[in-house]
């Protein structure tokens, strides 16, 4: 399995293909929204909202075999788009290795200026529930 | 006839640029429009020629602030044909007027039990300050509800409006569906049962002629930055034998005639309600703006606005997916609008990479996209600089936006 680094150096070249245009690479996000797994409907519920994001998004977390599996929602195709790029960086990893990811990346393919502010706010917010979804495991695991 | 809008647009620098490649397509004149030259030129003038505090400097360049800043409130009188200057009041914008009406017209003449009466279209300036008015004083808020076109059901308002009734705050024109409303039946009808009328005028003095007498409202308020003036500047208009009646709203300097430590007495109107230095640099900056307007007339203005808003339903009307919300009869130049399938946050973003700047969401109406089960819409408002090329772009560009979710 990749690491995180590498992963996200994936995404920074496939982003880097898309140039500058503005257009193609909001597409291209909206795209990688499909990618996402079907999420539960009964999972959709206020306590699963992560905050601070305009657009709804719907957060869970599971444990196997001591790695934290994620799932996703969102009523907005660009937000999909994002969070299947966490998830595909951060999924099905151990704790520790999420806590402590440096997630460079989205600096690296001019995200914020991508998706401008609002969106960049709920991208940290999703982020930090991801972690904090590892830190919870973490803290279960090591008591 | 018409208006050289090439001419125009060359008075406003903002435009001439390209945002992610494309030129920009500026259609969020709603939320507030671009500045000419000439506003932008007074602001500049003021501060290298001019500034200083007005009203009291035994000075020249006092003087001169204090002619240009009075000069404004003359022109603002005009502007909206009110009876005299002092019947024009400063504020931040149009929140701060309508809760300065709420602080102070609310807080003495509105009791326990009596009632406000607002529409559904409001935006919630126009709805918060009169909660807060209602729980403080144990006031009761009543909404005059709406059709599927966005407009006011008559009938319903008629119910509602009671001797009990002591003020009908409402909007002139809806910032998120382009409603104009019969204000001057609404006004009529108010003062029947004694009520006095609020306008909130944000969205309509930009695009329609105002009269304030022949209106015959109570009060009018209304924000220079959707009029292609400053921003952070709004204007409160009531009626002297009303504003005279009404305890002052902020304290400290200006609005005072006499202090001691026992006892203040307070300056004649508007200055009663103008506590502390005033945004002097952008009110005397304003009055470009409105000369701007006035010299174009907005007779002419709404012409073409309307030209576009026609232009765009034309070829926007059949787009598969195509979803307009706010089809009244009588509108400003407001395009609000879903795509099925996608959400307006989306399409927004998507029309911005394409260098059209929209506004998506809930346009601070929250109980307004309640009443139409929607989130939030996307908002295309044209202003005087647009273009019918520009329209054609949208449409070409909502088109293909569709299509990729109704094929």
């Amino acid at each position: 399995m990749s690491t995180i680094k590498e992963v996200q150096e994936e995404i920074v070249s496939e982003f880097e293909i898309l140039g500058d245009d503005k257009e193609s690479t909001i597409f291209y996000i909206m795209e990688l929204g499909g990618n996402l797994k079907p999420f539960p409907d009964s999972e959709r519920k206020e306590e699963n909202i992560i905050k601070g994001c305009q657009s709804k998004v719907w957060l869970i977390a599971d444990e196997k075999d001591g790695k934290v599996q994620y799932q996703a929602d969102s009523n907005t195709d660009i937000t999909k788009g994002l969070i299947s790029l966490l998830i595909r960086v951060l999924d099905n990893r151990r704790p520790n290795e999420i806590i402590h990811a440096d997630l460079d990346f989205i600096q690296k393919i001019g995200m914020g200026s991508i998706i401008g502010s609002q969106r960049s706010n709920g991208l940290a917010a999703m982020i930090k529930q991801m972690k904090l979804y590892a830190l919870a495991l973490q803290t279960k695991q090591n008591a | 006839m018409s208006l050289p809008i090439d001419q125009i647009r060359g008075l406003f620098p903002v435009l001439h640029q390209e945002v992610h490649g494309k030129p920009l397509i500026y259609f969020d004149n709603a939320a507030t429009t671009q500045k000419p030259k000439a506003v932008l030129k007074a602001l500049q003038d003021y501060y290298e020629k001019d500034n200083s505090n007005i009203h009291r400097g035994a000075h020249a360049l006092a003087d001169r602030a204090t002619r240009d800043y009075e000069e404004t409130r003359e022109a603002v009188k005009d502007f909206i044909g009110a009876r005299e200057a002092a019947e024009i009041v400063f504020t931040k914008g149009t929140t701060e007027s309508i809760n300065l009406v709420a602080q102070t017209f609310g807080r003495k003449f509105i009791g326990k039990g009596d009632e406000i009466l607002i529409s559904t279209m409001e935006h919630h300036s126009n709805i918060v300050p009169w909660q807060m008015l209602c729980e403080a004083k144990g006031a009761i808020l009543k909404v005059i509800p709406i059709n599927e076109a966005g407009e006011l059901v008559w009938k319903e308002f008629e119910k509602l409006l009671t001797p009990r009734t002591k003020l009908v705050s409402v909007v002139h024109a809806s910032n998120a569906l382009g409603t104009i409303n019969p204000v001057k039946k609404i006004i009529d009808a108010a003062h029947a049962v004694g009520a006095k009328v609020l306008l909130d005028g944000a969205q309509s003095t930009s695009h329609l002629d105002i009269d304030v007498l022949e209106l015959n409202c109570d009060f009018l308020a209304f924000s220079a930055h959707k009029l292609y003036g400053p921003t952070g500047l709004g204007v409160l208009y009531g009626k002297r034998e009303v504003l005279e009646e009404m305890p002052p709203f902020l304290g400290g300097g200006e609005m005072i005639k006499e202090v001691t430590f026992e006892k203040t007495t307070y300056n004649e109107i508007p200055f009663k309600f103008e506590a502390g230095t005033p945004n002097i640099a952008d009110v005397i900056a304003f009055k470009a703006a409105l000369d701007f307007i006035q010299e174009l007339t907005k007779s002419k203005i709404r012409a073409h606005e309307d030209g576009l808003l026609a232009h765009a339903n034309e070829l926007m009307h059949d787009i598969k997916g195509f979803n307009p919300v706010g089809t009244a009869s009588e509108k400003v130049s407001v395009l609000s609008f879903n795509i099925h399938g996608m959400h307006p946050f989306d399409v927004g973003q998507m029309l911005d990479a394409k260098g059209i700047a929209v506004r998506t969401g809930h346009h601070c109406t929250q109980p307004l996209m309640k009443r139409f089960g929607i989130e939030g819409t996307v908002r295309a408002s044209f202003a005087v600089y647009n273009t019918r090329s520009e329209i054609e772009k949208l449409a070409e560009s909502v088109a293909q936006i569709a299509r990729l979710k109704n094929k």
